[in-house]
């Protein structure tokens, strides 16, 4: 029996998981149409790669990755691209983003898929086939997956797979179990494989004993040696990554640090179950599993294509009147979907249709009483009460020396207040306000270093200009030496080859010659003469000069 | 006597040698306050405070000839910054000064004739281009301090309000109704 450990604080909230965790997985009928967004995961937006009115078949690639930090968008079934544009997205601010609408045919007809041994490939060829596959991480954080499968300098001692599934509400995670273990457990093993860990360790909140059995029997039909199924008692947020980290093995993942630095890295099942039918079926992600519960007829898991609007979707599982919203995720977690008609994307664990009876609207805000009952309850090991005054004065640089940052926004610590303050909403608005100051504070700096760059370089250009001229000056005093009549001499062009050896003596030759030449008529000249002569001199320096500048002139 | 006088003459010699060496060796580069204070300013270079870019304003109110509250760009918060930063009190903006929403330049590609004048007159070097060619900003890099706009010929940059995505959007200041008084069920004292 393995020793487990404990995390600090958690709360017990009702579990409400026996609704829908009765009845299997079941398929959904294909939509009236798939609004799938092209930004469904950490990182860049795919780019898309299909036009309007061009017909996909199921499993094409829509969006290509785009950058390091991206995933493959694929068509979930096939039918005609009706319209790339701006749409509403399950997102908490409501604000439209790039989707692909896609009319089904009906037909749901595949392409050509290409079932990989993974034993047989390279470690680059099954990340990027995981890349290209869509894959990322379904517990929520829809992080790309090839990022985190790299076989690091810190050995990895230990892979987790997280079936904890601590959220009210959700089955998704256990139904998957129960129903797909052996898949699960064959992606954990590539998983290993491009880790290079040592042992797998599946933790599952021991309030899911069908799917610890179920998995528990997949291990021991596979074969699959170093891999332990362990129950973990239930307390939310055992689920964390972090929390369910340091129930198996021990290990505190301290703040700044990654737990693969500590030689652990974590997925979720539903993850190790898309890499492996990636790889070995050559399916890309196209649909996961959702659990729809709250206000329906017939709360369930279905199997969900992504794209799927969600009023289509509730419809299958029977909505009941007196709905007035949906949740995506779970009621700790989750948010409000702001409105029906969006698309399942990949993060979409769980949708609840609310009701007034199911979902109370929360009693009124009261003063904070400082009883301290959420920093007792936090899994980060926070003062959330401290976090509350900084965010609620604004005073964001104090709310990040008490390690703001670190919140994991579990709502923990909102459900114990008891003067039901939205601790969660006040640290998510104190996130975003300081990430939209780093924001601007880079751009700020951007726009210093090039205002500085932009006035070292016309100063630079200003004296290059003036080099320029004084050099350009320096040439045409040379060159007016040459002249018969010379106005300076310039003692210091010395010549500097043979060729300008053989000019300068001839110049000399020259020179000597018109010395030895004295004109005739220059003695015996009358005042009158003088004066002329002086005149024409003077009209001529001034042509010369004119001439001189309107040589310089066009170079400027 | 004379013994003190000799020991506290000594005294202040050191000491004052001491002082005038370290004025020299240690002498600060620059102005530092004005430094902090360019730190805090938004950058735009727009000149809407009257002084040739964000420096040289934060060199004025350094030595005390500018106010704190001629940035528009750096909107109420900068000026809160400031203050703090300075000791000072809040001063609001003056009529005509406040803060716009944020802005990209944009030239339309039909109307520009290539003159390079806004490019001239770009303190970021945010627009691309060369004489008789086409130009067009680089929005990324763009402060949006309008001072393009003055100098085209043939007024073919307009200013486009930045629009709120995903990437952009920041979530609100949780505001929640009051309790209700008159909802309390009656037996309880009313307050």
């Amino acid at each position: 029996m393995r020793t487990l450990f404990k995390f600090h604080g958690g709360v017990h909230p009702p579990t409400n998981k026996t609704q829908s965790n009765d009845k299997p997985i079941a398929p959904v009928a294909l939509p009236s149409k798939l609004v799938i967004p092209l930004h469904q995961h950490v990182g860049n937006r795919a780019k898309p790669a299909v036009e309007v009115g061009q017909q996909v078949l199921k499993g094409q690639i829509i969006g290509m990755p785009e950058g390091r930090l991206s995933s493959a968008v694929h068509a979930s079934t096939s039918g005609t691209v009706a319209a790339i544009d701006m749409q509403q997205v399950a997102h908490p601010s409501g604000l439209p983003d790039l989707c692909i609408t896609l009319i089904p045919d009906g037909k749901d007809e595949w392409i050509a898929r290409e079932p990989r041994d993974w034993r047989a490939m390279s470690h680059t060829e099954l990340r990027h086939l995981l890349r290209d596959a869509g894959v990322v991480g379904l517990g929520g954080a829809v992080f790309p997956s090839d990022m985190k499968l790299y076989s690091h300098q810190t050995r990895i001692a230990t892979l987790v797979l997280n079936g904890a599934e601590c959220e009210p509400w959700i089955t998704c995670d256990d139904l998957l179990m129960r129903e797909r273990a052996a898949d699960i457990l064959q992606g954990a093993e590539i998983m290993r494989e491009l880790l290079n860990a040592g042992e797998v360790l599946i933790g599952i909140e021991d309030n899911k004993p069908e799917a610890i059995a179920a998995m528990n029997a997949a291990v021991a039909v596979g074969k699959h040696e170093r891999i332990e199924v362990v129950a973990v008692p239930t307390l939310y947020p055992g689920g964390g990554a972090k929390q369910l980290i340091r129930v198996l093995t021990g290990i505190e993942v301290a703040a700044g640090v990654r737990s693969t630095d500590m030689g652990v890295q974590c997925f979720n099942v539903g993850t190790a179950y898309g890499a492996w039918r990636a790889i070995a079926h050559g399916e890309p992600l196209l649909s996961r599993i959702v659990t729809v519960t709250g206000n329906v007829g017939k709360p369930q898991n279905f199997e969900v294509p992504f794209g799927m609007p969600v009023d289509e979707l509730v419809a299958q599982a029977g909505l009941l009147p007196g709905t007035t919203g949906h949740i995506m995720g779970g009621p700790m977690m989750g948010f409000r979907l702001p409105s029906a008609q969006v698309g399942v994307i990949k993060a979409t664990n769980c949708i609840i249709a609310m009701s007034d009876a199911l979902f109370p609207p929360a009693p009124p805000a009261l003063p904070c009483i400082r009883c301290t009952r959420c920093a007792e309850a936090c899994p980060a090991d926070l003062q959330p009460q401290e976090l509350y005054w900084f965010s609620k004065s604004k005073n964001f640089g104090k709310a990040q020396e008490y390690h703001l940052f670190d919140c994991i926004e579990c709502g923990a610590c909102s459900y114990v207040c008891p003067s039901h303050i939205p601790l969660v909403q006040y640290f998510q608005f104190s996130k975003s306000e300081i990430h939209a100051r780093e924001h601007d504070k880079q751009a700020a700096d951007r726009a210093r270093e090039r205002h500085e760059y932009r006035e070292y370089r016309i100063e630079r250009e200003k004296q290059e200009k003036a080099e320029r001229l004084a050099a350009k000056e320096k040439a045409a005093l040379a060159a007016k030496t040459v002249e018969p009549l010379p106005v300076a001499t310039n003692p210091d062009a010395a010549p500097e080859n043979t060729a300008q050896m053989k000019i300068q003596a001839a110049i000399d030759h020259a020179r000597e010659q018109a010395a030895a030449i004295q004109p005739k008529n220059t003695e015996n000249l009358s005042a009158e003469q003088l004066a002329e002569i002086a005149d024409i001199e003077a009209r001529r320096a001034r042509i010369r000069e004119l001439a001189q500048s309107h040589v310089d002139q066009p170079k400027e | 006597m004379l013994t003190a006088i000799l020991v506290m003459s000594a005294i202040a010699l050191v000491l004052g040698a001491v002082l005038g060496f370290s004025a020299i060796k240690f002498r600060v580069q620059g102005n530092p306050l004005a430094d902090k204070i360019d730190a805090v300013l938004p950058q735009t270079q727009c000149g809407q405070c009257g002084y040739p870019g964000c420096r040289p304003y934060a060199e004025a109110i350094a030595d005390g000839s500018a106010d704190i509250n001629l940035c528009p760009p750096g909107g109420e918060e900068g000026i809160r910054k400031l203050a703090d930063l300075l000791g000072v009190e809040f001063k609001p903006f003056g009529a005509g000064a406040e803060p716009k929403p944020k802005a990209v330049a944009f030239i339309d590609e039909n109307t520009c004739i290539g003159c390079t004048l806004c490019l001239q007159a770009c303190p970021v070097d945010a627009i691309a281009g060369a004489a008789k060619q086409m130009h067009t900003i680089i929005a990324s890099e763009c402060t949006g301090c309008e001072l393009c706009i003055a100098p085209c010929p043939v007024d073919c940059i307009s200013m486009v309000p930045l629009k709120e995505s995903i990437s952009t959007w920041k979530r609100e200041y949780p505001v929640f109704a009051l309790n209700p008084v008159h909802q309390k069920k009656s037996g309880l004292p009313s307050v």
